[in-house]
């Protein structure tokens, strides 16, 4: 297989379509420069192709790698999917391709450039998942419990299994305002959805009493002779306070100035765009 | 008292217990109720100290008939009193654990009348939980001393975790600051608890859904610097206790000066964060590490030595182990390297199993080499530009004013010649918070 194609790879996005873009460059012989994804089309001295996703070929490509490389590499690559490793596509294709030759073993080569790109990736992405499992904050709004995350990785996929095993018997739901998708959860089911705008009801005013107990406790915990932010800041980075209910501005106060959005949750929900999965 | 004021009161005095792990089960929500745990714990925030806030740290009640000096709710101490009843807490909780501000509860309390009493109160709070509630979140409770066995128990099936702290790291600073408790008082309970626990794990495996007794262990914790014992003895106590009642850990408070008397450190007295820091290190030596109490402290090095950690320290003390080769060394030797952690260890054991590893290998495992590359070689080379003596070793791993105040300490690695040591200077402040938030 030679290793430079002047070519780009389009495709719609999608994990299938992927799966695709694998079969192109194996079928063709050709390592294509860049796969991108929808909405970075961007003009370039390569030529260009574009993949139509087709779900049969898809599964193929996907049974293969289960048999050939493993169950555990295609959890990885399903995984690595999720990151926002630059160019994730092609470091896919590039791990697919290695691991096509030596098989299984290559979850054993996590040195190898072609696996640790996307080990790190994955850790990043697993790190982020773990994290955001203690920090989501949900808002409750009558019987909905709404929560809002703007994460670098696209997590839901592995965080909301761990709401399923704690509110199974609630209705609640999450907005990742980076990948503009929420996660639904209702009696027993899960749905994906992707959206484009979505604003959180105000805050009533039950909801607004637990959000100040809830920062009247977080300041009262910390012993002010052991004040130390460096330390706080290494375990949660900054970027995760923006929706925390205890760094929010002052709770009473704050919720009445903000101007109520008419926008309910539930109301956004039927509208949204597609369905992802 | 409304519950804002409430909160603040019972939140402010429960602070200075440092246990908030909420690790150690596996457990998903049951039929019709809410809540999970998972083994590795969670941490929903961390407080402006740094410290993990996982659970709602609570006390019952400030109110406390006795008076151990050390203490905020201390009898004699006057301060406004108030108390959860047992659906306050509950329903507390629960608003938080929905809201996932929280992992589960940690419920404390002064003495209010009796030990019997006060376990009665929790006791009512942690049923209204997972008996109403049908809540499966983690819960720790702290077991009163002098409560019975039935009661004791009874709090035991409702908790994931027991506490029973030991306070004070002798009998006779016991007896000194708190009167009314005895060394026997606070090993009762945790025999008890250690027994109940084996017992139920017999019930377990002649039926698998035999209802669990405390399924995350129990706990305590002890205050550091408030009286005058040494490392090597908190540390072999420590040893003992995780021996002998199968604690699943132990904790240690710097005391915080926050009562005058004539018995205790002025109230001027700085916290002594970084012995409580080496004394986490060393528990961590103890816990993952194979070390030994006696391999870390012994009667000629009964302290700590504040400008390097108890591991950097052994390495120093036992450069005949060193250096390592990478791809040979067993796992418990991988361990014995500074700057080498349990996952990096075990990282490299994967990973050398396909191939061969050098010092970019390393790298790309996300292995920090900054102390490692001193103790290890690859493929029987070390890594340029390293010289494997213990002063260019020390060198590295301080600044160079630190390195010279270490010099004119008089504290030399074989552990003569050692002056006053946990009045390091003032300097030397920051390089603590430093290492307060990094890793062995
Ligand atoms: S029994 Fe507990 S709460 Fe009461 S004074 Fe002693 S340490 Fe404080």
């Amino acid at each position: 297989m030679p290793d430079g194609t002047d070519i780009i790879y389009y495709y719609d996005g999608s994990f299938e379509g992927l799966m695709c873009c694998v079969f192109e460059s194996f079928i063709k012989g050709e390592l294509p420069v860049e796969i991108v994804g929808p909405g970075e089309h961007q003009v370039s001295l390569f030529a260009q192709r574009e993949i139509v996703t087709d779900i049969e070929q898809a599964r193929r490509v996907i049974a293969g790698i289960g048999n050939k490389i493993g169950g555990e590499a295609l959890q990885f690559i399903q995984r690595s999917f999720l990151t926002c490793l630059p160019g994730k596509e092609r470091s896919i294709l590039l791990f697919l391709r290695k691991g096509f030759r030596v098989g299984q073993r290559i979850m054993r080569m996590p040195t190898d450039d072609a696996v640790n790109t996307l080990f790190n990736a994955v850790r990043h992405l697993s790190n982020e998942v773990h994290l955001l499992s203690g920090f989501v904050r949900f808002s409750i709004h009558q019987d909905v419990m709404a929560a809002e995350i703007t994460p670098k990785n696209y997590v839901l996929p592995l965080l909301a299994p761990h709401f399923v095993d704690r509110y199974p018997n609630e209705r609640w739901l999450i907005h990742d305002k980076t990948n503009s998708v929420v996660v639904l959860y209702e009696q027993g089911k899960t749905q994906l959805l992707e959206v484009e705008e979505f604003t959180l009801p105000a805050p009533d005013e039950e909801e607004v009493k637990f959000r100040e107990l809830w920062k009247l406790f977080y300041d009262t915990i910390a012993i002010e002779g052991r004040y130390n932010p460096k330390c706080r800041m290494t375990h949660m980075p900054k970027r995760y306070w923006e929706n925390m209910t205890e760094f929010q501005p002052g709770g009473k106060a704050g919720a009445e100035n903000e101007k109520p959005r008419e926008t309910a949750a539930m109301r956004v929900l039927p509208e949204a765009k597609r369905l992802v999965k | 008292m409304d519950i804002f004021k409430k909160l603040e009161i019972l939140t402010d005095s429960a602070k200075y217990d440092v246990a908030c792990t909420s690790s150690g089960v596996d457990r998903t929500a049951m039929h019709g109720g809410l809540g999970s745990t998972v083994s590795c714990g969670i941490c929903h925030s961390f407080a402006a100290d740094g410290r993990c806030v996982s659970l709602l740290k609570v006390l019952m009640t400030n109110a406390c008939v006795y008076d151990c000096k050390y203490c905020v709710n201390r009898r004699s101490n006057d301060v406004p009193r108030t108390t959860f009843t047992p659906r306050e807490l509950a329903e507390l909780t629960i608003h938080f654990y929905k809201r996932n501000y929280i992992e589960g509860l940690f419920v404390s309390s002064g003495v209010i009348k009796n030990a019997a009493y006060t376990t009665e109160q929790m006791i009512e709070a942690l049923r209204i939980l997972r008996h109403e509630y049908r809540f499966s979140g983690y819960i720790h409770a702290k077991g009163i001393p002098g409560a019975s066995e039935e009661l004791l128990n009874e709090l035991g099936m409702l908790a994931d975790r027991m506490s029973v702290n030991i306070e004070m790291p002798s009998n006779d600073s016991l007896k000194l600051l708190a009167p009314d408790k005895t060394k026997q008082s606070v090993l009762e309970p945790m025999r008890f608890i250690r027994d109940r626990k084996i017992e139920n794990k017999n019930e377990l495996t002649v039926y698998r859904r035999a209802p669990r007794f405390l399924p995350a262990g129990q706990s305590t914790q002890m205050i550091i610097g408030a009286t005058p014992e040494t490392d090597l003895q908190i540390l072999n106590l420590t040893e003992g206790l995780y021996r002998k009642y199968g604690l699943k850990r132990v904790f240690f408070s710097a005391y915080m000066p926050v009562v005058e008397h004539s018995l205790l450190p002025a109230l001027t007295t700085k916290p002594q964060l970084l012995r409580e820091h080496r004394l986490y290190q060393a528990d961590w030596l103890l816990r993952f590490y194979e070390f030994q109490a006696s391999e870390i402290l012994d009667e000629k090095n009964p302290s700590f030595n504040p400008f390097v950690d108890p591991k950097c320290n052994w390495a120093l003390n036992h450069m005949e182990f060193f250096p390592l080769e990478v791809n040979k060394a067993s796992y418990e030797e991988l361990l014995r390297v500074p700057g080498l952690g349990v996952t990096s260890a075990k990282r490299i054991l994967r990973a050398r199993r396909a191939a061969s590893l050098d010092f970019d290998a390393l790298k790309k495992l996300g292995v920090v080499l900054k102390r490692a590359k001193y103790f290890l070689t690859c493929r029987g080379k070390v890594k340029e530009g390293v010289r494997f003596r213990q002063d260019e070793v020390l060198q590295s791993l301080m600044s160079k004013k630190e390195f010279q105040m270490y010099r004119s300490s008089f504290f030399l690695p074989d552990g003569t010649k050692q002056l006053s040591l946990f009045e390091p200077p003032v300097v030397l402040a920051e390089d603590v918070q430093k290492c307060l938030t990094g890793q062995i």
